[in-house]
């Protein structure tokens, strides 16, 4: 918790740019979040959702803008990066040591998903459902700032969507920012929404 | 240091729970065990041939744990989540170069000690190939890691790894080699140059390679 009273996060991305594979994914997208945000990124299958995420988490180059991004950055997307032959504690435990997270927060983590129960199970036999929560548990336990969530509803019964919306409002309630890339509407207020059309131009 | 520590943990994990352990081991004896049947049972020959034969096993053998160096963490999303934790792809190199010869040296050592019974290796020939093998390995793991890094994703895989680390691996071969001759004094001080400046560039390269392979 020290780090996230240590300074208020902040992203802001000012008309970037991101060619992909000969496609303007984005024009000149601007997204300004600050402590206490969340951010809905909505828009059709293929306009840059997922590519958006990954810019801000820095894992894809920007053709042109800028980026400035104040705070750890944690990322959820469709792959879960758990060993699949170590329990769902154990698998969570590398990620939540090398984020020098203690057992204490890997145990709220675990339980903030529902995933206590299952905690002994190897990852390989966890459902789809699951595996998505227990990738949620390792965003829940890193202590970043900001969250990146990408389409963290899929998968998820109604009563685990509802513990994934109570985990955001505590997030945000500290101070953190979360961006959710998803179809559907979270049920939760969103600060912003960011509607992403066929150009990506932002709306 | 702390997190680096966990990762090469973790690389050695993988490494003995994959079969890591066991198929080059099964596979460098194999080598050992059907050489003499090629060769046939001239001793004074076995004992001048075999060590070279028990190197070029030893470096087909570093080939076999490259499929699952590299892709299944890419697949996985856990390069993904290193390099969003601020870790270069060099580091991430590094750590897989160095958990990949913590978790291979052991085995390899002691089947040499087999291997070289089996192919009735003298004495001194058996220490000088253990020396000889132990300089080596922080450039076979090196290449090993790289190779796996420049092929990951690529169908084929393993055969385009055996054909990148023929030109790569010839150096440490040649001075490997050259060790078992009549005097291996400067032979093994090439070698162990030769490992050393391929296991300190090997990170580079397969940095470099990782780099490229995210999209």
């Amino acid at each position: 918790m020290t780090s996230r009273q240590a300074y208020a996060p902040s992203l802001r991305l000012e008309k970037i740019a991101v060619v992909r594979g000969n496609r303007l994914v984005f024009g000149a997208l601007s997204v300004m979040a600050g402590a206490g945000d969340v951010i809905w990124i909505r828009g059709a299958n293929g306009c840059g959702k997922s590519t958006l995420l990954r810019l801000v988490a820095g894992l894809l180059s920007k053709t042109s803008g800028e980026i400035s991004i104040e705070g750890n950055v944690a990322l959820a997307d469709e792959n879960v990066a758990l060993d699949p032959n170590l329990t769902v504690e154990r698998a969570l435990r590398f990620w939540a040591d090398l984020d020098a997270a203690t057992a204490a927060e890997r145990e709220s983590a675990l339980s903030a998903m529902d995933l206590l129960g299952l905690s002994e199970v190897p990852v390989r036999f966890l459902s789809t459902g699951q595996r998505k929560r227990a990738g949620i548990a390792r965003v829940l336990a890193s202590n970043a700032p900001i969250w990146l969530l990408d389409e963290p509803y899929n998968g998820l019964d109604s009563a685990n969507c509802a513990r994934l919306d109570q985990a955001i409002l505590k997030q945000v309630a500290a101070g953190g920012i979360v961006l959710v890339a998803a179809h559907q509407a979270p049920s939760i207020n969103v600060a912003h929404s960011l509607l992403l059309d066929r150009q990506g131009i932002a709306a | 240091m702390r997190a680096f520590a966990s990762l090469v943990a973790r690389e050695v994990r993988l490494a003995w729970t994959g079969g890591g352990l066991w198929l080059p081991v099964i596979f460098y004896l194999a080598v050992a065990t059907l050489f003499p049947f090629v060769a046939g049972p001239d001793k004074a020959l076995l004992a001048r041939t075999g060590g070279g034969i028990l190197w070029i096993a030893a470096l087909l053998s570093t080939l076999l744990p490259i499929e699952r160096l590299i892709l299944p963490d890419r697949q996985a999303g856990v390069l993904d989540q290193l390099a969003l934790r601020g870790w270069s792809d060099e580091l991430i190199a590094a750590a897989k170069i160095m958990g990949q010869l913590v978790a291979f040296a052991l085995p390899l050592l002691l089947t040499t000690i087999i291997a070289s019974a089996l192919i009735g290796l003298p004495e001194a020939k058996l220490v000088t190939l253990l020396i000889g093998l132990t300089l080596a390995l922080p450039a076979l793991s090196g290449l090993a890691v790289t190779i796996a890094a420049l092929t990951a994703g690529l169908s084929g895989a393993s055969a385009l790894g055996g054909l990148l680390l023929i030109p790569l691996a010839i150096p440490v071969l040649i001075f490997g080699a050259g060790t078992l001759a009549d005097s291996p004094g400067n032979a093994m001080q090439l070698l162990a140059a030769t490992s050393l400046a391929i296991a300190a560039l090997a990170p580079f390269a397969a940095g470099a390679a990782l780099r490229a392979g995210r999209v």
